[in-house]
């Protein structure tokens, strides 16, 4: 007998941040005023976005998939952006 | 202006946030003296036209990213469809970043390297005349054309600008008055100084600057009347 997975909600975090390469003049602004606070140890900005989605789903593995489904058709654009999906059950 | 009987008809498709598109039917009504008419973005036929624009605007209010959801208006279907036809369409600014987002056009459109909101005139040279919308122009004519972008600078690949330039795909360049190009005359930061793509077929071009916001020297300015003429040839070329 299979068992069909209990759906649960899902809070499904995407990180997306601009591609090597692609010039990010927010994260250099950002360095900049880093930099003017003394934090001289500063190295390197990038500034990307954060999206939080929240999903019924079966598994991890089924949110986590929806997730990246989600970034590929609209959350980033591949041209110029990378992402990481994660999931947390909640509730 | 009295329009030839065999005027094209062009449409220019209105979406939430747009707000180049005004200025887009009176350049071609009144300065071009072409039949057009707004084109809502719920519409579904687009049988009647001859050619299409996409105006400059903020639609959707650049949620997400610029043009990201104006991608899933009804009217990108049709639209897709007569670029399919190859019909010729033309996206300025906003436009120009809703066909990149749509996948019709090569590449995307990022914050500008001063991470400010441009809005001066500039000059772009011409490399092809080879698109539907360049067809009346010639590779190193210079236009001078106004700007007003947030997220005008051009990107992509290393490997996508060599493939654009072999195939003729990148139709201008930002330049200075007397048509050459440099960094300095690139104040968005495009890759390659580019201002202006067409898809591999010609058919669809997307450009920064705003042609139809150069049409009568009463406004500063008539060069775009030399881009958007081109739609007159086009009638000729029917008829």
């Amino acid at each position: 007998m299979t068992e069909t997975p209990a759906m649960q909600r899902w809070i499904i975090e995407a990180e997306i941040m601009p591609k090597q390469g692609v010039n990010d003049p927010q994260g250099e602004a950002v360095l900049s005023g880093l930099r003017s606070l003394a934090f001289d140890g500063t190295r390197r900005v990038r500034v990307g976005k954060l999206i939080r989605v929240e999903v019924t789903a079966g598994s991890e593995g089924e949110a986590l998939a929806e997730g990246t489904r989600m970034c590929e058709r609209l959350l980033a654009n591949p041209v110029i952006e990378e992402f990481v999906v994660s999931a947390a059950a909640i509730g | 202006m009295t329009m030839p009987a065999n005027s094209p008809r062009v449409g220019v498709i209105s979406f939430p946030g747009s707000n180049g598109d005004h200025d887009a039917l009176n350049a071609l009504q009144m300065d071009v003296g072409l039949h057009t008419r707004m084109i809502d973005y719920r519409e579904t036929d687009l049988s009647e036209f001859d050619a299409i624009i996409l105006p400059g605007g903020f639609s959707y209010g650049d949620a997400l990213r610029c043009g990201a959801i104006a991608r899933f208006s009804p009217v990108m279907e049709p639209l897709r469809a007569f670029v399919d036809a190859g019909k010729p369409v033309l996206g300025i600014c906003n436009g120009f970043q809703i066909l990149c987002e749509a996948h019709l056009l090569p590449g995307a459109l990022l914050r500008n390297a001063t991470l400010r909101f441009h809005c001066h005139w500039t000059h772009i040279r011409i490399e092809t005349s080879g698109t539907a919308w360049t067809a009346n122009l010639s590779a190193g004519d210079v236009l001078r054309l106004p700007v007003a972008h947030g997220e005008g600078a051009y990107f992509a690949s290393d490997e996508l600008v060599e493939q654009l330039e072999v195939n003729g795909q990148i139709v201008a360049r930002y330049c200075d008055a007397a048509g050459n190009v440099s960094e300095d005359a690139n104040a968005n930061g495009s890759v390659a100084s580019i201002a202006a793509v067409a898809n591999d077929r010609g058919n669809v071009v997307g450009l920064m600057p705003h042609p139809e916001r150069a049409t009568n020297d009463l406004i500063g300015g008539a060069d775009g009347l030399r881009l958007l003429r081109g739609l007159l040839s086009m009638a000729e070329a029917r008829a």
